[in-house]
């Protein structure tokens, strides 16, 4: 493996291994938590709502404890890279715009925050001319406002560009 | 024969010119599905299932719905096959197998041929399981109109100690997602009594975790963020399928009838059971590589590489729709989504179906007899079109396809809500298919959980909790001990495995 640079490691292997099977510990125990609040126990009429998902939990808990060991007494395992860093950019340039596409929806609907979407990928990691950046996006969405909206009638969330458009 | 005449009052349901024109469109639609990454059987059928809301109220809707809706997964089965051969990416997990020969041969000018070997295959792979469905649904519908709790959570069991059996993770990497899968399935109101469970007082949780969701996250964004990882660039061999190329290889193809019998066999009994159609391609290409003449030289671009795993995967991804419509038990995740269109639609899967909606059923077996054919040709003659799609640059397909997955979350509630669990289990996905969790479990446990526990708890109800109730008679003793096999097989090979290295 090279060192330095994009092809390094963001993350071991060894580290994933554990983060995760250490997030499912604890969702686990989460779920037998309320289980047990419930009444995992037999009740006058049947087993009582917790009882079929405290077992679940418990699964969920002896299994990522075993996956933690396994995770840990795996030498050959930990010196992999799970993610190398010229990855993880590439990873996080798509994400971390989704999450903020997808709070835009919530707020200014999906036809505009969409276009935004598309255009800022075209323009950004595709270097797109302008124009070919609005024409692509602006027609993918009338594309689905006439599939979805005028074929199909099922509404999209909108905004108020939709509501000065007269289109809701 | 009553299902011969079954059939063809079926035909008779399936040839209106309405449920014709959706065959194609769904073929068309699902191909493109197919070959699109990130967008799959399972998450595009997901996708498109809040469209069908309206078309499935009026008469005889459903059975069009279903029609559409189970044309993309044929769609996408044959989708997956292009990009594996042309682009050495397979578009679906279970054409992972098919790169291996498929590639080579594109390679070396031979793609019209491995085209064209994938498609028939398919198609005969298909084929085979159609006709096991004809025959064979209706005698386990019969046979399970006699089942009780007991034995309905004894198939459950059997399902999901089958995932731990045959899968290639770690077994408790796949006990940890499917047990994830159920806890979510527990979310919202319990099934019996109606009080709320692991809500933790939050609002949006009161209805549960819809897995429709969670499929086009886990399979939709998390498949979109893996493919980054790869580059943005998609370098092919450029196909061209003419008549010639097809008849040539057609005339070839009979020689390796041994081989298409043994994938579909492989892949019907892997459908039904399940294991799924990605063993099932895996598997059939071993046992071809073991008993071909050739088989030295398989990987290095032979057709019989190419026709063992496609017929295989088609087989088994066919096959799993015959649990699904006889027990309501679905043997693949796409099968999945499929009987949550079901109940969308107000049909109850199971036995009762093929009594109750016979129409639909025998609509729908007929469907699967021309949705087929119609896949074949739709494939054989637009090839050079559907690969052209995938030279569409990453940077405008990617939030395309980000986008027509967050318009399929927020359609199915229409809440906002989902769409942010689209995204928490897009990351899901990513992470898991890193570190080889297997995701059809936890999916079907999302979808079956409530009925899983459901009849659980209605057997202990009904045995006054004595567990012994799954093993008091034979039928539902036998099911229960090859689960428990099933699920301690892993055990059982390591300790031989230890035993014989002694």
């Amino acid at each position: 493996m090279t060192e330095g640079g994009e092809g390094r490691a963001a993350f071991r292997h060894r580290t994933a291994e554990i983060a995760v099977a250490g997030l499912f510990l604890a969702l686990g125990a989460l779920v037998v938590y309320d289980s047990v609040r419930l009444g995992m126990t037999w009740g006058a009429d049947g087993p009582r709502p917790g009882y079929f998902p405290f077992y679940v939990g418990m699964i969920i808990c002896v299994s990522a404890a075993i996956n933690i060991v396994r995770a840990v007494l795996l030498r050959a395992e930990a010196e992999k890279t799970f993610v190398q860093v010229g990855q993880l950019k590439m990873v996080l340039t798509v994400l971390v715009p989704s999450v903020l596409y997808v709070a835009l929806v919530g707020w200014i609907g999906i036809y505009v925050s969409s276009i935004l979407f598309i255009g800022f990928f075209m323009r950004w990691l595709g270097k797109y001319a302008w124009w070919k950046v609005a024409v692509v996006s602006v027609a993918t969405m009338v594309v689905f406002f006439l599939i979805f909206e005028v074929w199909f009638k099922v509404p999209l969330p909108k905004g108020f560009v939709e509501a000065w458009l007269r289109l809701n | 024969m009553d299902e011969i005449q079954s059939l063809i009052h079926g035909f008779g349901v399936a040839m209106s010119t309405k449920n014709l024109l959706l065959m194609f469109t769904g073929i068309v639609l699902g191909v493109i599905i197919g070959v699109l990454p990130g967008l799959g059987g399972a998450n595009g059928v997901a996708i498109l299932l809040p469209l069908t809301f309206g078309m499935a109220q009026q008469p005889g809707g459903a059975t069009s719905a279903i029609i559409l809706l189970s044309c993309i997964y044929w769609g996408a089965l044959f989708g997956g096959a292009i990009t594996s051969i042309l682009f050495n990416i397979p578009g679906e997990p279970w054409s992972v197998a098919t790169t291996f020969d498929g590639y080579p041969l594109a390679q070396q000018g031979r793609a019209g041929s491995a085209l064209t070997a994938a498609f028939t295959s398919s198609f005969v792979g298909a084929f085979v399981a159609v006709v096991v469905i004809t025959f064979l649904s209706p005698v386990v519908a019969r046979f399970a109109l006699e089942f009780g709790p007991p034995e309905f959570f004894a198939v459950y069991l059997l399902t999901f100690c089958a995932f731990v059996g045959t899968s290639k993770e770690p077994p408790f990497k796949t006990l940890a997602a499917m047990m994830l899968g159920f806890a979510l399935a527990a979310v919202g109101t319990d099934p019996v009594t109606g009080t709320l469970r692991l809500t933790f007082g939050s609002t949006h949780l009161l209805t549960g975790f819809d897995f429709l969701v969670a499929v086009i996250g886990l399979f939709g964004i998390g498949e979109i963020l893996l493919t980054l990882e790869e580059g943005l660039a998609f370098k092919g061999a450029s196909a061209r399928i003419n008549l010639k190329v097809v008849l040539e290889t057609w005339k070839e193809l009979p020689r390796y009838w041994m081989t298409s019998i043994r994938s579909s066999a492989v892949g019907c009994f892997m459908g039904i059971v399940p294991g799924g159609a990605t063993p099932a391609s895996f598997m059939s290409y071993g046992v071809a590589r073991r008993f071909s003449k050739n088989g030295d030289k398989f990987g290095t671009g032979q057709i019989e590489g190419v026709v063992a795993p496609e017929t295989a995967a088609h087989a088994a991804g066919t096959a799993a729709l015959l649990p699904m419509i006889t027990l309501g038990v679905p043997g693949s995740p796409t099968a999945a989504v499929l009987l949550g269109g079901l109940m969308i639609w107000g049909l109850q899967p199971g036995p009762l179906l093929f009594i109750e909606q016979k129409d639909f059923v025998w609509g729908l077996i007929a469907s699967m007899y021309l949705g087929n054919i119609a896949g074949l040709i739709v494939v054989l003659t637009c090839v050079p079109l559907f690969a052209a799609i995938l030279r569409v640059p990453f940077s405008v397909i990617a939030p395309i396809i980000i986008v027509v997955c967050a318009i399929g979350a927020y359609t199915i509630h229409n809440a906002i809500f989902d769409v942010w669990m689209m995204v928490v289990f897009g990351v899901l996905g990513y992470l898991f298919k890193k570190l080889q969790y297997p995701l059809a479990p936890l999916v079907l446990a999302i979808v079956l959980g409530d009925n899983a526990e459901a009849s659980f708890r209605q057997a202990m109800l009904g045995s006054q909790g004595d567990m012994s109730v799954f093993f008091s008679k034979p039928l539902v003793g036998s099911m229960t001990a090859l689960a428990l096999l099933l699920l301690f097989w892993p055990l059982i090979a390591y300790l031989r495995g230890r035993l014989r290295r002694r």
